[in-house]
């Protein structure tokens, strides 16, 4: 891991880019190299060379939003990352093959080829009733997940139920649901792409660079990429400028809604959430939910759905404004200064949280490394 | 006799599998069962009723505004809440481009290969499917040169031998019936689509934040500001990206969707004679038109039975039932009885066998369970719903353009209107649904600009937000036509926190198994009689499952365990 972000900085400092700007960087190779008519040209050729990487795509517990938010890939485009970039060889909601011919596509390379495709898992992994609550072609996820996970080059566990249990883990967790992480311990080269669903930007800009530069970029102490779960939603918030100014709507519609002001009162779990929708955005840049008017629901950190909730109450503890001090009451306030603090802070409480779950399986990557 | 089994079945959202005994070339019963289970509704328990909707939009992340729409309504109907009208158009506005978007993908990206020979298309004449395209439609991608980039690039994956998503499908199979060149057009069309959806897609994002899971879902409203003099809210700006998104997604739907649609039918009209179904149809209709309380619906609610077209029923929710006796749950009072969702209980009881298994071991008059879905019934019978019920009870209901899209449809295909109650029936109906919705998406564009210029800016009912002005004791049922079909929510709270929730889903409906008198579900009767040439290979059943639009997570999520126990898992 160490060798491998040596690496990045070093390629970082030689291309000029300081680390705030990593994730603009991994954009800009995302769409350099989705672009078989650009720069990339010459990558692209390389990659057409070889045989495409198989893409196995595992759905267990899942939405299929993660797969919906696949769908939207901007940079490249779905159609290009399908046909042109990766063979994806599995994926139950796109692939023409059905029962047994589909499970075949799926064996093919686990059995033939091990160590060699990427496997994606969306939805988390039920332990409960022998895994009778989801099967597949008779299979549980969890043996399939043993199987076609415990053979792969890498991982990529897409989407909250994946990586932490997500929604189907919320108390009181009804089927036993598990993330890769925990239900398979020891897949090697696993990452996590948080988020409900994840921001197919992230997963773009992950397989391009894996493409790229035959590597996988530093993690996170949650084994995220460092480029897409570096900074707090709080950090790079376009509203902060009125977290700072003491301006927050109050009520649905008011005035300070309207004006765009802060939802910090409304809900908002920017402060502890760790994601960069402010700077990619969703639907190649259109929007995203805090700039729509709601509030962050936190859905990139592990339990989101217990820790966050309820998703209408304003977070506590918040520094400078006294542990359990109303925030009704300081909402006046000029507070320039605080919210950097906060920000910290924040960052603390999330490595509590996280040191209350089960150890990551590699060594930690701290945070601020480069 | 054989047995043929489909598991999984590919191009649906969620966990499908289908057991048929197929003799003499087709099918002489079927068994639909879901194969995923989540208990969303237990994990609501106990929760503030306002967060719901983001919990229960997470049941499915395909028509992933429909749980929320049908949740927040039904909270709104349990507290007394009463959204303004510029809720009511934003989420006419999502609702409908969820509609137009998700019909387009299951045309082009789960339905079509049922129907088209990707292979095949590899052997077109470019020019002649220049032709061919350009005499059903003036889209303008239609060159020879155009196709013959295709049908290289198609090329280029079989000769690396890698077809990825394309590989190992029933590819030359007799049942494909397409010339070459109209599988390469469809294969075009298929890619066009993604690129399509992508782009209309982004109107969510404009009105909820993102797509998958938009995030401006409120109870009492929405999360959108609406001022046409901020930055930072719906604006002029907005409309008129608004009315660009909607006029793309018209042309789309009007050149390319529908022409497909007509004359990929054009070769299979033999099935509007196979995967007739239940003939049973609910609707609860869709986009109210006022803010009363029970407002004009755009697409009408209502119940047809038995095929009978000359009548519609006024639905009554206290007719919804569902039964347990064939799927994996229990009721205290015995598996043979139907309870109404707010009486509804489920505790899950698994008694299929342990994984990894070959069969469910089934057999003709079965009592054993096979199924996470339950089976609805409405007043005890079956019923199909979906795009086929909605545009069957307009029709019967005398919606003018409806009954005219209908008529233009059958006349075109050469078929009378027994047509409709089959597989191409339901494909047809969702086609016409788009373009009917696609039309009336403009209106609710306009009335959103007018009640800017009115100064009418509201876009919540904050009076109902605090919990404090909620009786302690509170139910209430919300009703939404998602793309698949009737999705009713059913609630009740108690001290400001849920006490039991319910969903009775489209896919329930339509894939639940047989009830406590060996009724079948919708699938498993559409599959009857359903020709299958090739045992080893049995595109035919897809064509006829993949007509209702199967959404499995959608349908496997009902639970409500009260003496449940709750199972706690660490990892090792």
């Amino acid at each position: 891991m160490s060798r491998q972000r040596g690496w990045l900085t070093t390629e970082l400092e030689h291309r000029g880019v300081s680390r705030r700007e990593f994730l603009a960087f991994c954009t800009t190779m995302a769409a350099a190299l989705a672009l078989p008519d650009r720069a990339a040209a010459q990558i692209a050729s390389a990659i057409q060379r070889t045989a495409k990487p198989i893409l196995i795509w595992l759905e267990f517990q899942d939405c299929a939003g993660n797969t919906e938010s696949f769908l939207r890939a901007s940079r490249p485009s779905a159609a290009e990352v399908i046909l042109d970039m990766l063979s994806l060889d599995y994926h139950e909601t796109v692939m023409a093959a059905a029962g047994r011919q589909s499970k075949e596509n799926r064996d093919r390379p686990v059995k033939e080829q091990p160590g060699t495709y990427i496997a994606v898992v969306e939805g988390s992994i039920p332990t409960g009733a022998n895994g009778a609550y989801c099967t597949i072609g008779g299979e549980s996820a969890l043996d399939i997940a043993r199987s076609v996970c415990g053979n792969a080059a890498a991982t990529i566990a897409i989407g909250t139920c994946a990586t932490f249990g997500g929604i189907p883990a919320a108390a009181p967790n009804p089927t036993g649901a598990l993330g890769v992480a925990d239900a398979v311990p020891g897949v090697k080269n696993l990452i996590n792409l948080s988020a409900c669903p994840a921001n197919v930007e992230n997963l773009t800009a992950l397989l391009v660079y894996y493409l790229t530069f035959k590597r996988w970029p530093p993690l996170d102490h949650l084994r995220r990429p460092l480029f897409a779960y570096g900074k707090s939603i709080h950090d790079n918030c376009e509203r902060r400028a009125h977290y700072d100014a003491g301006q927050y709507v109050e009520a649905w519609g008011d005035a300070g809604h309207r004006a765009g002001h802060c939802l910090y009162k409304m809900g908002c779990k920017g402060p502890a959430t760790f994601q960069n929708c402010p700077n990619v955005k969703w639907n190649g840049g259109t929007n995203w939910p805090i700039g729509c008017g709601h509030p962050c629901i936190g859905c990139s950190e592990p339990d989101f759905w217990d820790r966050m909730t309820p998703f209408y109450q304003h977070l506590t503890g918040v520094p400078g404004f006294g542990v359990n001090s109303n925030i009704d009451t300081i909402g006046a306030l000029a507070v320039l200064g605080v919210g950097a603090a906060f920000a910290g802070h924040g960052l603390i409480q999330i490595m509590k949280r996280v040191g209350e779950k089960p150890e990551p399986l590699t060594p930690k990557t701290p945070k601020g490394e480069s | 006799m054989p047995r043929v089994v489909v598991d999984p079945v590919t191009r649906i959202e969620g966990h499908l599998r289908i057991e048929a005994e197929v003799d003499r070339g087709a099918v002489q019963d079927a068994w639909s069962s879901s194969t995923m289970f989540r208990g969303i509704e237990i994990i609501l328990r106990g929760r503030d009723p306002r967060d719901a909707w983001a919990f229960t939009q997470r049941i499915c992340g395909v028509c992933t505004t429909v749980h929320a729409i049908a949740s927040i309504r039904a909270v709104e109907n349990a507290i007394g809440s009463a959204p303004p009208p510029n809720a009511r158009l934003l989420r006419n506005l999502i609702i409908g481009a969820q509609a137009v978007q998700d019909h387009v993908i299951h045309f082009y990206h789960l339905h079509a290969l049922d129907w088209v020979d990707v292979v095949s298309a590899l052997s077109a004449d470019p020019a002649k499917t220049s032709s061919l395209a350009e005499s059903i439609s003036n889209w303008p991608l239609s060159s020879p040169k155009y196709f013959t980039g295709i049908r290289d690039r198609l090329k280029g994956f079989v000769d690396r031998g890698q077809l990825g998503p394309f590989a190992n499908a029933y590819w030359g199979h007799p049942a494909y019936r397409l010339p070459p060149e109209a599988n390469l057009m469809a294969v075009a069309h298929y890619l066009e689509a993604l690129d399509w959806q992508r782009e209309f897609i982004k109107m969510h994002a404009v009105l909820g934040g993102k797509n998958p899971h938009l995030q401006s879902f409120l109870v009492g409203g929405m999360a959108t500001p609406v001022d046409p003099d901020s930055q930072a809210a719906l604006n002029t700006h907005t409309i008129a990206a608004l009315k660009q998104f909607v006029a793309n997604a018209r042309d789309f739907v009007t050149r390319v969707y529908i022409p497909d649609l007509l004359a990929i039918a054009s070769f299979y009209k033999d099935w509007a004679g196979h995967g007739r179904g239940v003939g049973n149809y609910l609707a609860y209709g869709e986009y109210p038109d006022d803010d009363t309380a029970n407002p004009p619906l755009f697409l009408p609610s209502g119940i047809i039975r038995g095929r009978d077209l000359s009548k519609v029923e006024p639905f009554d929710q206290g007719k919804v039932t569902e039964y347990v006796s064939h799927s994996w749950y229990q009721y205290q009072a015995g598996d043979g009885v139907a309870l109404h969702p707010y009486q509804g209980e489920t505790s899950p009881n698994y008694t299929g066998p342990t994984p990894p298994y070959e069969l469910l071991g089934l057999e003709a008059n079965t009592d054993k369970k096979y199924s996470w879905l339950k089976s609805p019934r409405y007043d005890g019978e079956p019923m199909e719903v979906g795009p086929l019920a909605r545009m069957l009870v307009a029709f019967v209901s005398g919606h003018a353009r409806v009954k005219e899209l209908v008529g233009a449809v059958l006349k075109q295909l050469n078929v009378g209107p027994e047509a409709l109650f089959s597989t191409l029936g339901r494909v047809a109906a969702r086609g016409i649904e788009t373009q009917i919705i696609a039309e009336k998406m403009d209106a609710w564009v306009d009335a959103l600009a007018a009640n800017m210029g009115a100064g009418e800016l509201r876009i919540h009912d904050n009076s109902k937000w605090d919990p404090s002005t909620w009786p302690a004791d509170a139910m209430g049922a919300g009703f939404h036509e998602a793309p698949r079909g009737a999705l009713g929510h059913w609630v009740s709270i108690h001290n400001g926190l849920i006490s039991n929730y319910q969903c009775v889903v489209p896919s329930t409906w339509n894939a639940g198994p047989r009830d406590a008198k060996g009724r079948r579900g919708p699938y498993e009767e559409a599959l009857l009689a359903t020709p299958v040439a090739d045992p080893e290979r049995p595109v035919e059943i897809l064509r006829t499952v993949h007509s209702f639009d199967p959404c499995m997570a959608c349908g496997v999520h009902v639970v409500d365990a009260k003496r449940r126990e709750v199972v706690r898992v660490r990892a090792v």
